[in-house]
């Protein structure tokens, strides 16, 4: 189940972040905001996209550069507030 | 609390941080008005050093042009220095209703409404425009005071890909049942002098009934036959309904910005936008000055024709000179470096060399992106360009970057 989540949040990094041609590839543990592939402003639609599939709430002072910085950071967030 | 030993090491522990990363900024003193060519002292103490001006936003030349110097001086004499007060309290000078209708005739609007600067108009647009029901749609490389604005407001944020108009229309399908849809640009983008395409986007908008905004503080003055800005350039007068621009860049470069557009929208932020309500009004001098800005090149294209050939011939000497530039039409022309350390390199030698110009890289730009941003200006003279290009020329040649691209430079000198 969380490899179909990694895959489906990667995919939509992949789509909304990347030039076809870009020619970078993006998995689990890519840095996504210290290589510059998510922007901080950009990072505002990533949460956005993320609340709005999980039906949850991240708080703004846990959406950090450091907790958007891989997927696998992105899991750890996603685990904590899909608890209940 | 006191300014604790605490506060004071987590305060220079940051600064520190700074320098080690390669980030710090260092000023450096021009001691002369601003002009193509500028008296500078750098660094503090240093002498002083006569070098040419190629990263300013003086596009038009006109930030030391004698007129918009004695109509500055004329304001002072006949308005005063300050307003001590904000615009709907005391602060609503004739010249300032004289100045709002003068750029709402350049600029091809409805109305017009004066902000300190254009920083303080895109802190204010959106919120006064947009509400939670409504979404914001931008381009994702927006200047960063519209990024501000935005997070002011309770408006959803879409952003696209940089000029995508796919992904854009994307956004516009996905947002079908917001109230209103906003389309948010920047009419010249400031890092990489590209031009938004503002036909495009104002046929989207239609098809989609979204409104669209432009921030055309890189374009006002100058873009388009008449330098009306991008809206000109693409012919869309009237199909853009909010523009914001600055004063401070082509149109005399001191200080100032407005909203311009659709009467409505610029009545309500005379009555909600919190810059315009909270802080202090345009001092009188800046508004004479910008008068006498708006006169100058309503009269004549003479400026905005002699920066479009400045600009053709720096850019095709550069280009021919084997240095990586991003191709466009607009006098901001990056000069690739992918490194951010060469790119600071490469601006100390140039300054040696005589030539003004600054590294820029993250988070400025994206990581893998360093470059210098050299604006052209129509101040500028040809023997000046030459001196620029042939000092490019000698330092690109000590780095071993001429003729080649992207790859090649990050192969020699890493992102």
């Amino acid at each position: 189940m969380s490899e179909d989540i990694k895959k489906m949040i990667i995919d939509y990094i992949k789509k909304e972040y990347l030039e076809e041609d870009s020619g970078v590839t993006v998995n689990e543990s890519t840095k996504l905001i210290s290589s510059g592939i998510v922007d901080s402003f950009s990072m505002v639609s990533l949460k956005m996209f993320l609340e709005k599939k999980f039906s949850i709430k991240i708080p703004d002072d846990k959406a950090t550069p450091e907790a958007f910085d891989s997927v696998n950071n992105i899991m750890n967030l996603l685990k904590e507030y899909t608890k209940s | 609390m006191a300014y604790s030993e605490k506060a004071k090491s987590f305060y220079d522990d940051t600064l520190k941080n700074i320098r080690q990363d390669g980030l710090f900024k260092e000023e450096r003193f021009i001691e002369s008005p601003q002009a193509a060519n500028i008296k500078v002292e750098f660094p503090l103490g240093a002498q002083q050093k006569q070098v040419l001006n190629f990263c300013a936003n003086n596009y038009l030349g006109l930030s030391s042009h004698p007129e918009v110097v004695k109509a500055a001086h004329d304001g002072l004499d006949s308005r005063g220095y300050g307003m001590s007060s904000v615009r709907f309290i005391c602060g609503t000078q004739d010249i300032h209703h004289e100045l709002e209708d003068k750029l709402t005739k350049f600029l091809g609007t409805e109305d017009t409404i004066l902000f300190p600067s254009c920083m303080e108009a895109n802190a204010a647009i959106f919120e006064v425009m947009l509400d939670k029901e409504d979404a914001m749609i931008s381009d994702r490389l927006v200047h960063a005071s519209i990024v501000d604005g935005m997070r002011l407001s309770k408006a959803q944020l879409f952003n696209y890909k940089h000029n995508n108009m796919a992904h854009l229309e994307e956004k516009l399908q996905e947002t079908q049942n917001c109230r209103f849809r906003l389309i948010i640009t920047d009419g010249v983008f400031s890092m990489d002098g590209d031009l938004a395409k503002l036909d495009e986007i104002c046929n989207l908008a239609e098809k989609y009934d979204a409104m669209v905004m432009v921030d055309d503080s890189h374009a006002s003055g100058f873009i388009g036959k008449t330098g009306r800005g991008t809206h000109e350039h693409f012919n869309v007068m009237g199909r853009v309904d909010v523009i914001t621009t600055t004063l401070g860049k082509a149109l005399g470069g001191a200080t100032g910005g407005c909203v311009s557009g659709r009467k409505g929208i610029v009545d309500l932020c005379r009555q909600r936008a919190r810059p315009y309500l909270f802080s202090n009004t345009v001092p009188p001098v800046v508004v004479a000055a910008s008068i006498k800005v708006i006169d100058l090149i309503s009269d004549t294209t003479e400026r905005r024709d002699k920066l479009e050939r400045n600009t053709k011939y720096f850019r095709e000497k550069m280009t021919k000179a084997g240095l990586d530039i991003k191709e466009g039409e607009t006098p901001i022309v990056p000069v690739m470096l992918y490194n951010a350390k060469l790119a600071q390199d490469v601006a100390r030698d140039m300054y040696t060399e005589g030539i003004y110009v600054i590294g820029f890289f993250f988070p400025v730009v994206a990581q893998g992106q360093a470059r210098i941003r050299t604006q052209i200006s129509a101040d500028h003279e040809i023997e000046h360009i030459d001196k620029a290009v042939a000092a490019f020329t000698k330092v690109g040649a000590k780095y071993n970057i001429l003729g080649k691209k992207r790859d090649e430079i990050i192969a020699m000198y890493g992102m």
